[in-house]
């Protein structure tokens, strides 16, 4: 069953790129969506069928893939975002080549974030790592422009030497453990968890997956890519392919293959927190509205960090948690980035004012999606902010709660002003010509906002579904 | 043992070459120089594969994807060059200096670490594990081949109306 | 082999960290992109030579050969995409120095 998240989307870019292409360029945007939206039914809906069904191609196929309830709550997101940046990539892309070209670019992101979220293999791992981010690459490199152009070498750059650090890590790993499979990597670790080399291994594997996911201080490539590239990309890149890339494997192999000691504990924690208050300042002084969301990813991911560092049960759960609201809250925003940039041409704050009564859904679905940022009851992020400080506070690491709890209160701040001057003042001389968002862009949001919303409502369902099963 | 150290110090000269050459296109010379005495040395270490995989591909390959995209980049002048490479080594003095210090701090460490490395109870050919063992990276490669296919048809092909 | 695994990965894990010196100071060192994307090669290479040394000293060249092959499939791909972003970041800008390119601000 797991190979066939990576084998059908791999036959459906074959598929596409071997039949005529009249045909195909029309049917490229569907055939992608539907492929989302299985994923998603299929990740959510019964756990039996993940793991019970027997896999008739394994015979063939040798492949060290598995699901657990980490993978599971990964591919439902990853479905959403995918989904979410197909349909606002079919509605903003210009001409019927380019969507074609986007569409396959983002099923091959598709493949090698499957293949990362379940794999058992360090080095396969390692390899899906560097397909998701080749094909980021290609696409923020796509849109031609001189900003986007280098924000993607930038990206390159910085995920070249991470990949480096990577690549002498799994190195150092072969040779304490003679393999590269989790299993094996774990069991040579535990008995020598304090030797030089494996201390070493560990720190540049973690040094390699903080440039990656754009922490402090590494996160100089992160808002000249995500405000450079073309919207719909934007969605992928800051909505999954970093979490994956970078926050996923750090949770994957912290907790299930390194040494979690108090050492590597206080290392998390201090860059966690620091990119959560950097992330937050940094936002504050943004003029360029996509680039404000890229800081406060930044701050994002340190949350995530930052609980994965506290080391129990609960925070785990909560470090995961936040990241499956990320992912949906983080791609509604930009999604609403996407439509103001298509019916007024700019992402500059301020030039726009009052939107929100030219633009009621745009608003209303910012609305939702920044107090869920900010941790709002009853919205989703609230329940997962509570779970990560209630965690920090049960470890008595009470410093960091408190800073958490600080900087929720600014993030609050920022997304309030930022609501404000765009949306709820008063509708200047820019906004005049401005309607609503197409109907699809509209659905889209509407759907976010409603998962933000369901989410945060229906928590005790969800939290037995979803994340019991990780711990 | 005298042979391996030989062929390092060779692959560590070429390295520098490398880098510290004025014209690029020498630096790809140098590159391609030391993919070939990394060839060698990893043949020494009874990986013949992977040393014919590399001479060929990084020695070749990748030579020729340097030199094309030099050849559509233009040169610089002769004179800024002397300038830049001037400022170059001034604005990183450091850096030798953090090298000889890191060497003394090295051989002031009473003794370096032991550790015992697991040895591989069955050994296979290496044609067994890439295609019986390692599907996973197979298929890995495959898309990543796609995707660079992707990449060079966006990337390299230039319309008129796109500029 | 006559002297054994222990000081054979001394010996050349001193030279590999050396390369990679050469290598990160290529990256930092210079103004021109497609220099850059040389010292990124030779940190590879220095990455290369210690999983085929890894792979010597446990016995396991097989695995090690198979990991370097793949390997060097991605840093190909790696490298004809960004040969493609600095050719066309050529063509705007007309020079590849990163002084003069810095549209990115903030």
């Amino acid at each position: 069953m797991p190979s066939w998240f990576i084998l059908v989307p791999f036959a459906c870019i074959l598929i596409l790129n071997l039949a005529p292409k009249t045909w195909m360029s029309r049917f490229a945007f569907w055939l992608a969506a539907a492929l989302a939206c299985a994923q998603l039914i299929l990740a959510a809906g019964n756990q039996a069928i993940l793991q019970g069904v027997v896999d008739p191609l394994a015979k063939f196929f040798n492949f060290s893939l598995a699901i657990d309830g980490l993978s599971r709550l990964m591919l439902i997101s990853i479905a959403i975002v995918v989904f979410a940046a197909l349909l606002a990539g079919r509605y903003t892309i210009a001409t019927a080549a380019k969507r074609f070209n986007f569409t396959n670019l983002v099923l091959i992101a598709l493949i090698g974030m499957n293949a990362v979220v379940m794999s058992t293999d360090i080095f396969s791992l390692y390899v899906f790592v560097e397909t998701s981010a080749i094909s980021l690459f290609i696409l923020i490199a796509a849109n031609k422009d001189k900003s986007a152009l280098e924000g993607a070498f930038k990206y390159f750059i910085l995920s070249a030497i991470a990949t480096v650090f990577i690549l002498f890590s799994i190195a150092l790993f072969v040779l304490l453990s003679g393999g590269t499979s989790f299993s094996l990597i774990r069991a040579a670790l535990a008995g020598q968890g304090g030797a030089f080399l494996a201390r070493l291994a560990m720190l540049l594997f973690l040094c390699g997956i903080f440039i990656k996911s754009g922490l402090v201080p590494f996160h100089g490539w992160l808002p000249d890519a995500y405000s450079s590239a073309a919207t719909p990309v934007s969605i992928l890149l800051a909505g999954i392919v970093t979490k994956v890339t970078g926050a996923y494997v750090l949770m994957r192999l912290v907790t299930q293959v390194f040494v979690l000691d108090a050492r590597t504990q206080n290392l998390l924690m201090f860059v966690g927190a620091l990119s959560i208050i950097v992330g937050a300042y940094g936002a504050l002084g943004q003029r360029e509205f996509k680039r404000m969301l890229a800081y406060s990813s930044i701050s994002q991911v340190g949350y995530i960090v930052l609980a994965l560092g506290c080391g129990t049960p609960l925070a785990f759960a909560g470090a995961a948690f936040h990241l499956f609201n990320h992912a949906i809250f983080k791609s509604l925003l930009f999604v609403n980035a996407c439509c103001i940039e298509k019916e007024t041409g700019t992402l500059d704050i301020e030039k726009m004012s009052g939107l929100s009564q030219r633009m009621p859904v745009t608003a209303a679905s910012s609305l939702v999606a920044s107090l869920s940022t900010a941790g709002l009851p009853p919205l989703a992020g609230f329940w997962s902010k509570f779970i990560i400080i209630l965690a920090l506070m049960q470890a008595g690491k009470n410093t960091y709660a408190i800073t958490a709890l600080l900087a929720s209160a600014l993030t609050l701040g920022y997304f309030l002003i930022l609501q404000r001057k765009v949306f709820f003042s008063k509708p200047g001389e820019g906004v005049s010509g401005v309607k609503e968002a197409g109907t699809g862009l509209v659905l889209l949001e509407l759907s976010l906002t409603l998962v933000t919303i369901g989410v945060g409502i229906a928590f005790p369902w969800v939290y037995n579904y979803l994340i019991l099963p990780i711990l | 043992m005298n042979l391996n150290l030989i062929l390092l110090i060779a692959l560590l000269l070429a390295a520098f070459w490398t880098v510290l050459t004025i014209r690029l296109v020498r630096s790809v010379v140098g590159l391609a120089l030391t993919s070939a005495i990394l060839s060698v040395i990893m043949f020494r270490l009874g990986s013949p594969l992977a040393a014919v995989f590399e001479l060929s591909v990084c020695s070749g390959l990748i030579s020729v994807i340097f030199v094309t995209t030099i050849s559509f980049t233009s040169r610089v002048s002769k004179e800024r060059l002397t300038v830049r490479r001037r400022e170059r080594f001034v604005k990183f003095w450091y850096l030798p200096v953090i090298l000889i210090a890191a060497g003394l701090a090295l051989m002031h460490l009473s003794r370096p670490p032991v550790f015992k490395f697991p040895v591989a109870s069955v050994t296979q050919d290496a044609q067994s594990v890439l295609w019986n063992l390692r599907h996973l990276d197979l298929l890995g490669q495959v898309v990543v081949l796609l995707a660079g296919a992707f990449g060079v048809v966006i990337l390299f092909k230039e319309k008129k109306d796109e500029r | 082999m006559s002297v054994e695994p222990l000081q054979l990965f001394w010996y050349f894990g001193i030279f590999i960290i050396l390369i990679s010196i050469c290598g990160a100071y290529c990256i930092l060192a210079t103004f021109n992109l497609i220099r850059a994307l040389i010292g990124f090669e030779i940190l590879v290479k220095a990455a290369t030579l210690l999983i085929i040394l890894a792979g010597y000293l446990t016995g396991n060249q097989a695995l090690a050969q198979a990991l370097v092959i793949t390997l060097i499939v991605i840093e190909v791909v790696m490298m004809v995409v960004s040969g493609g972003i600095v050719l066309w970041l050529y063509r705007y800008n007309q020079t590849i120095d990163t002084r003069k390119l810095s549209n990115l601000k903030g």
